[in-house]
């Protein structure tokens, strides 16, 4: 059994149909992608799965578990964490207190103490901020912020929205090596990039999306070195 | 200088009491950008059922320990107002366009106002004489030891709020929910009980408040009588002149207001005291647009 089973997925916002008939599968221990152009129904797709978004059809299954019909927190509770687009920090309060937040679902206080060291051991800078408030941070700091955030839920499946999105390069380097490490750690990751170019050298399979649809789906390399692919993620061809 | 002193601690203890006020207005707006005009009407209910409890309970004669039970008795029935304001009124509408959300207030206001004739009467109520009325002297001033009970019950219960919200888990939580509902929801944080919470307290608070003005004044008007909803829109202002969503811009709001119109009332005409919070509040808001506690809207990135 996959730890993630999505089928026939459909989602609306009003008029618009956002996700049609997606078919989708995690196993554990993966780093799967989903990639695709503005508008395809990346986010959506997330949305779905954290239980920000109501489908109109189709099932979704985590662990055994049906998730359809369940508040967001208690999507986290089962072990979904989502560091969503934007990085929804919150700039009015500190970082070592969004740090406490990510952790709402835990009531193992030594624990939760000790992961938000060990946060700040693994992305120091969050540690020499910790009292600072977090919209002070630059972008990248702010991302990495999220993605600790995220952790702090202990999840087994992380979802990540575009965790690249307006960094720079180097700082682009340091976020994947980031999620391959959290992943080797025992980590499940679901990554949504535009960045497909990085997302499919650090995944293991990739999924494409466009206009709502799944498109392609395959081994990262394969999809990387696919003729539609180069064309239409990478720029090549 | 004695009349000075005087207005000072008038202005300390009706300043509390909407202070207690505001802080019901500026919790729920935080939370959910929109004004409970109903929250008016739970303060008055608060003091009658402050009122019915003494009554029920033959309390005839001054006794702290049953004026306790009476404040923390119409704590809870308020907070059970609240509760079902919010879940049977407001929730509902959480996806419905503001202007709804408004009219849904008002429209609860006045069932509430005419449901509260209807069981308490038109008539002005006498108040039970719950705490022993003393009167003291202080620096040739006179104090009322009620009002000195009041105003410390007003800013021991805010002590307690500025705990909560600034020192534990749930008011850390409250204040993410009022940054962002859905990354409060991604927190783990179960939002809905979170907002069911804010108006729990806030009406608790909204009953004590109710209690001190019975205390305070001896008496307490019909429940349609205008002046609960004047006291209610003074409260309001001061939340909005300490930074609409802000707690301790509440308290300083609500200060602010009773100080000012104390001393407008005294050194000035006293027809000007009612005006005064709303000639306070178009200054502060040209000076501070977002009052003076409330921040500017931080950096969104
Ligand atoms: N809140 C919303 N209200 C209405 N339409 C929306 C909303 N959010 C997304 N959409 C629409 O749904 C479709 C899918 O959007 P989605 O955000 O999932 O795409 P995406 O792949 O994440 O795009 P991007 O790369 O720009 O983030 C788009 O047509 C978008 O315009
Ligand atoms: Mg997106």
């Amino acid at each position: 059994m996959s730890l993630l089973e999505v089928r026939g997925l459909d989602a609306h916002y009003g008029a618009i149909h956002a996700l049609q008939r997606v078919d989708l599968t995690v196993e554990k221990g993966e780093i799967v992608t989903l990639i695709g152009s503005n508008g395809a129904g990346k986010s959506s797709t997330l949305r779905v799965l954290s239980g920000l978004l109501r489908p109109t059809a189709g099932t979704v299954t985590f662990d055994g578990r049906s998730l359809i019909g369940l508040a967001p927190h208690a999507i986290v509770r089962l072990g979904i964490a989502h560091a969503p687009e934007g990085r929804g920090i919150f700039g009015t309060l500190t970082v070592k207190e969004n740090l406490e937040l990510g952790a709402y679902s835990r009531s193992d206080r030594a624990g939760i103490r000790a992961d938000i060291s060990r946060m700040m051991v693994r992305f120091p800078i969050l540690g020499e901020r910790a009292g600072q408030s977090a919209g002070t941070l630059s972008g990248g700091e702010q991302q990495m912020l999220a993605v600790g955030r995220a952790l702090m839920a202990r999840p087994k499946l992380l979802l990540l929205d575009e965790p690249s999105l307006g960094l720079a390069p180097q700082i682009v380097q340091t976020i994947f090596a980031i999620i391959r490490e959290i992943n080797q750690e025992g980590v499940t990751i679901l990554l949504v990039e535009q960045n497909a170019h990085m997302a499919l050298r650090v995944a293991h399979r990739g999924y494409v999306l466009e206009t709502g649809e799944i498109k392609m789906t395959d081994d990262a390399r394969v999809l990387a070195a696919s003729d539609e692919v180069r064309k239409a993620y990478l720029g090549i061809g | 200088m004695s009349s000075f002193l005087q207005f000072l601690l008038k202005g300390i203890a009706v300043g509390s009491l909407y202070a207690l006020l505001a802080l019901g207005y500026t919790m729920v707006y935080g939370i959910l950008q929109f004004i409970n005009f109903a929250h008016s009407d739970v303060f008055m209910l608060g003091a009658f059922f402050s009122w019915r409890l003494s009554v029920l309970f033959k309390i005839n004669e001054p006794s702290p320990v049953a004026a306790t039970g009476v404040l923390l008795g119409a704590m809870a029935l308020c907070s059970l107002t609240g509760f079902l304001l919010e879940r049977f009124a407001y929730r509902p509408l959480r996806r419905a366009p503001r202007l709804n959300v408004l009219i849904t207030a008002i429209g609860v206001s006045l069932f509430i106002e005419n449901a509260g004739q209807l069981v308490f009467g038109k008539n002005v109520v006498q108040f039970p004489p719950l705490l022993a009325e003393h009167t003291f002297e202080v620096g040739g001033v006179r104090v009322r030891s009620v009002e000195v009970i009041a105003v410390v019950t007003a800013f021991a219960l805010m002590v307690g709020l500025h705990t909560l919200v600034y020192r534990t888990r749930m008011g850390k939580a409250m204040r993410a929910v009022s940054i962002d509902h859905n990354i409060a929801g991604l927190m783990g944080i179960p939002v809905d009980r979170i907002i069911s919470l804010t108006f729990v307290i806030g009406s608790a608070l909204a009953a004590a408040a109710g209690l001190l003005v019975g205390i305070t004044y001896g008496q307490i008007k019909q429940p349609a009588d205008s002046s609960w909803v004047l006291y209610g829109l003074k409260a309001f202002v001061a939340a909005v002149i300490g930074g609409i969503g802000n707690v301790p811009g509440a308290m300083l709001g609500g200060l602010l207001l009773g100080l000012s119109e104390q001393f407008v009332a005294g050194y000035l005409p006293s027809e000007l005291r009612d005006a005064i919070a709303f000639l306070l509040l178009i200054i502060i808001l040209l000076v501070r647009p977002n009052g003076l506690l409330g921040r500017r809207v931080v950096e969104k990135v």
